[in-house]
This record gives structure tokens, sequence and C-alpha cells, in this order.
């Protein structure tokens, strides 16, 4: 029971309280790139969620099983990139097969999932967190994932919304959205301090 | 940049587009992630951008050399596998000499690999000029991005704890600022910093 509440309480902190996007800014440019529409954005959250944890549980083992027995942490980076490219390429060639609209929308988003820092963010701090059970690593990697679908379709419901707003003409874009960006983060501060 | 005119190579002007026209942070919205996540004061952020430039210059240098024997397919795989060599020698360099910053930018040094601005600089650049224009290149836009970063953290650090580099700066009455140390302040200022030059360019187009 005690572990069951462990990995629920280590799920919802990862969602909410230590969003990857309100609290590390990793993931800051899918964040501000793809999220003009909601169906997109969601898309794209659903396709780095599942590489974020495909890539979460791979890299962990790999470093537990491979690199730290034979003291190969120096190359750590450069197995952690391979693997997460390998797991992109995977996603790209299933949603081009069977989500050729959706394939259209993403354009260049789909194969710079690779350069999204929330994967790589999130596979380094699995290892500074020395998380150090398989179970736990997978939760924590879905729920990372699962955290930026949330922050990424709440930013484009918003801009859906803000296209219809009037304001000064050099606001327009990218700075009205990074100020909205920083208010949802004042909102989503109040979760602070709830989980550990 | 290059793709305009071929013909005749532009040096300087390899050195000078990333400082304004070109500045990755404030004209072409790339590699966000730093500007807002080590901007909290000034020392991180010139270590940061110090980096940034050590990275950008040596992978320039060595996929410039390479470029001829890329394939299409593979060359995005061979960018990043070269960016992260040159970040684990960064990384590893600043954990034996900078080991303060080094505890202060954390996982943020590492990623560096997937920070936009260096492999748009290799795919935009450095896989299609010479060796030294790819150099030059490197600098001018690491110059502009480190600036860019300064910036941010200058205006923060001076509005969060009313000191810069430590020294304090602000009259006595000063209450500091804590939004701004926060994750708000960040998205704010490079929000209202955004505006700013977007204001400036239009009123440059009118006039």
């Amino acid at each position: 029971m005690d572990r069951v509440y462990i990995l629920i309480m280590g799920f919802l902190s990862v969602v909410i309280v230590n969003n990857f996007v309100f609290t590390k800014f990793l993931g800051t440019c899918p964040y501000l790139g793809v999220s003009g529409r909601l169906d997109t954005a969601f898309g794209m959250g659903m396709a780095v969620t599942f590489v974020t944890a495909m890539s979460g549980i791979m890299t962990w083992l790999i470093d537990f099983y491979v690199l730290v027995p034979l003291g190969l942490e120096i190359t750590r980076y450069i197995c952690y990139i391979v693997v997460i490219a390998g797991a992109v390429q995977l996603v790209e060639m299933y949603v081009k097969k069977f989500f050729p609209s959706l394939n259209k929308s993403f354009g260049i988003f789909l194969p710079l999932i690779s350069t999204n820092c929330v994967i790589l963010g999130l596979c380094l701090f699995i290892n500074i967190w020395g998380t150090d059970n398989l179970l736990e690593v997978a939760v924590l990697s879905t729920g990372t994932g699962f955290g930026f679908a949330v922050a990424i379709c709440i930013m484009a419901a918003i801009r859906e919304k803000l296209i219809l707003v009037d304001v000064p003409d050099s606001f327009k874009g990218a700075p009205l959205t990074l100020i909205t960006a920083g208010l949802l983060t004042l909102a989503f501060m109040g979760f602070t301090g709830m989980i550990r | 940049m290059a793709d305009e005119n071929p013909v005749k190579i532009n040096y300087l002007g390899a050195l000078t587009a990333g400082l304004w026209r070109e500045n990755p942070t404030f004209r072409l919205l790339i590699g966000m992630c730093p500007p807002l996540a080590v901007t909290t004061a000034v020392k991180p952020a010139l270590t940061m951008g110090l980096s940034v430039i050590f990275v950008l210059v040596c992978s320039n240098l060595a996929i410039s050399l390479m470029r001829n024997l890329l394939k299409p397919h593979l060359r995005i795989i061979m960018f990043t596998l070269s960016i992260a060599t040159f970040v684990t020698i960064c990384d590893l360099y600043l954990r034996a000499f900078q080991p303060v910053m080094s505890e202060i930018l954390g996982a943020y040094i590492p990623l560096i690999i997937v920070n936009c601005i260096i492999i748009f600089r290799a795919e935009a650049c450095a896989s299609k000029n010479n060796v030294w224009f790819s150099i030059l290149d490197g600098i001018g836009s690491g110059t502009g991005f480190t600036i860019a970063l300064c910036i941010i953290a200058g205006i923060r650090e001076i509005l969060a704890s009313g000191s810069i580099f430590g020294v304090a700066i602000m009259p006595r009455g000063f209450v500091p600022w804590a939004a701004m140390q926060m994750p708000v302040g960040a998205f704010v200022t490079l929000g209202l910093l955004l505006g700013l030059v977007a204001s400036v360019l239009t009123r440059k187009k009118a006039s």
C-alpha cells in the first residue's frame, strides 16, 4: 500500500507540482511553437508522452545495467541522445502511416521532438534524483510526458481565444504567448508545497 | 545569409549577423529554454553563454569539416552526436574547474545538446560553408545569445535582489521583487523584451 501511495504521489508531483514546463522551463520551444490549435497540441502532447515514457525507461535500463557496471558514465549523454533519436524515429513512422493529416500540421516539429528538452531533461533528472526501481522510473516518465501534454493543451485552449483579443501590434504572437505562459506558471505556483 | 549570396563570402557579415539581425533569442526565437531557466543571476547566465559559444564553435568546426561526407538521412544524428561530444567535454571541464557554477546550472549544461540554436546553425550554416566561415558564424551567434542571456539576467537580478554580480546597486528603500526570481519573472521579462524588440522594428520600418 505504501508503495502504491508513493507512486501515485510521484505521478501527481511531476504532472502538477513539479511540471517540467512550468518549473524547469523544459520543452519551451514546442510549448510556444505548436500551441496554436488545440487538436495539434493534443497530438503533440501524446507523441511527447509516448517518447518520454519510452526513452525514460530505456535510458534508465542502459544506465543501470550497462554504463554504470562498465564505468562508462562519460558516454552517458551520447547514449541518451541515440536512444531518444531512435524513439522519435519510431513515432514519426507511426504518425506518418496512420495519421497523415496530423503529420502535416506538425510539420518540422515532429522530427524536432528529438531535440525537445523535456525528454533529455527527464532522462537527466531521473539520474539526478537517483531513482532506483524500474516501476518508479516508468511512472515518473509517463507523468512527465503527461504533464507536458496538460501544459500545452491549456496553453492551446487559451491561445485559441486570444486570437480574438485586440492587443498592441508589437505584442501579437510570441510576446503575448510568453506573458500568458508567465501568468499560467503563476497559477500553477499555487500547487507548490502541496506534495514534496 | 550565405544562401543569399553564395558566390561572395561575407566574413564580417557572418560575425555580426548573430548579434542583432539574426539574434537567436530576440529575432529567431530559438533555444528558448536557457534564456528562461538560467537567468536568475548574471554569473550563471554568463557561464552558460560561454559554454554555448564553445560548443557552437567546436560543433560548427567539426560539422564543416565533415560536410562533404554527410548523407542526408543521417545528418541530424551526426550533428547531435558531435554536439553531444563537445557538451560532454564542456560539462567535465565545468565540473572540474567551476564546481559552484556546475552545481547551479546542473542539468542545463547537458541540455545544451538539445538546444535548437546549435543544431540550427549546423544545418543552416556549417553543413554548407567552409571552416572559417562556420567558426565566425558560431562566434557571432553565440555572442548574440550570450548578450541576450545577460540582458535578461541583468534585469531579473537587479529587480529580484537589488544587486548585480552580488554587488548591491539599488537605493536603500528598494523592496526586492521576489516574483522576478520565480519562473513567472522569466516568462514575463522575456515576453516584454520581445514586445519591445517588435515595436522597435516596426518603428524602424515606418520611418
